[in-house]
């Protein structure tokens, strides 16, 4: 965690150096957009850190073991591949869920299956998608990437 | 006040925390604490490297602008448009349904159908902010693995939708 912090500071640190060498007015410009996006996503951050949080306290480890888990197989993949496809919860969130259920003991094709139906299914947002590709390519897509995310999961797995 | 208070949505669930939080430390209520405690390191987590990120995202924003990229993007074929497609794709931010306007612009531009596709796939798991976030948050192991593993599924899914739809009259809609 320590080092996380400590890459990423040093790496920001180097990088606005470098712009600023090359260009003042553009890296203050950077500089506002990125505090702009940070101040976006800050509070829905918070309160997702809060959800987790209680989430913590009130599931027990042993029940993500047991469905999530190295030893949850075909169910693990399957719960993980459904409940990534049908909720709608923005990308950066679900990264935080994410660590939270490796810490617990979640494993990786699990987790790499969720994050990936979530970002590439999106079953609530079907009725947008038919209104730009048509009902039944939107399906297809869907379908199609419902199953890659489900190989994406399992070569993750086998690879780590 | 109804106005008000939907405008602030977003902090009412924080305050409400808030005030449970402190409630359990004066109460002595031990599942208020411990909930607390989870959040303390979430928090310090969160806050030691997401901010940074975004200073880094911003300066990316700044010195590689998409639109001049978009502009190139059109009939190249082949494995230039396959890179310039994932570079576009890579450099956006949103969710998936912020893309589908952008595959309308591609489209009119005379991209492939596989390109669209294609983009569509990186956008939904390649993009820089949030390839940053997920190595602060699962490693770079892990992130460098499923970006390997998802880049070349994401070509192949571009490829099948080109050959499916190769010969049905596929459009792209405005809304």
């Amino acid at each position: 965690m320590i080092n996380n912090a400590f890459i990423f500071i040093s790496v920001s640190i180097v990088l606005t150096f470098l712009s600023f060498l090359f260009d003042k007015n553009r890296t203050i410009l950077g500089l506002k957009k990125g505090l702009k996006m940070f101040k976006g996503i800050a509070i829905p951050f918070l309160n997702i850190l809060i959800l987790v949080s209680l989430a913590l306290y009130f599931i027990p480890q042993s029940l993500i073991i047991d469905y999530l888990g190295a030893g949850s197989g075909f169910l693990g993949l399957t719960i993980a591949a459904i409940v990534g496809s049908v909720t709608l919860i923005p990308g950066f969130i679900s990264y935080p869920i994410a660590a939270v259920l490796i810490q617990q003991g979640a494993s990786y094709t699990t987790v790499a299956t969720f994050m990936t139906t979530l970002m590439m299914v999106g079953v609530i947002t079907f009725p947008l998608e038919a209104k730009y590709f048509g009902k039944r390519v939107a399906a297809i897509r869907n379908i199609i990437n419902f199953m890659a995310a489900v190989v994406i999961g399992i070569l993750v797995g086998l690879i780590l | 006040m109804k106005i008000y208070l939907a405008k602030h949505k977003q902090y009412v669930w924080l305050s409400c925390y808030l005030i449970a939080t402190v409630a359990s430390f004066f109460l002595g209520f031990n599942p208020g604490k411990e909930a607390f405690s989870n959040f303390t390191k979430l928090f310090i987590e969160m806050i030691t490297f997401i901010p940074f990120l975004f200073i880094i995202v911003g300066l990316f924003d700044v010195w590689f602008p998409k639109e001049k990229i978009e502009k190139h993007i059109g009939q190249e074929s082949g494995v230039k448009g396959i890179f310039l497609v994932v570079i576009l794709a890579m450099l956006q931010a949103g969710p998936l349904y912020g893309a589908f306007p952008v595959a309308y612009i591609l489209y009119k531009k005379g991209a492939s159908i596989k390109n669209l596709f294609i983009y569509l796939g990186a956008f939904s798991s390649l993009k820089i902010p949030m390839l940053g976030i997920e190595i602060g948050y699962l490693g770079i192991n892990f992130t460098l693995v499923r970006t390997l593993v998802s880049l070349p599924l994401f070509i192949a899914v571009g490829y099948f939708m080109e050959w499916y739809l190769k010969n049905r009259n596929f459009k792209v809609n405005q809304i």
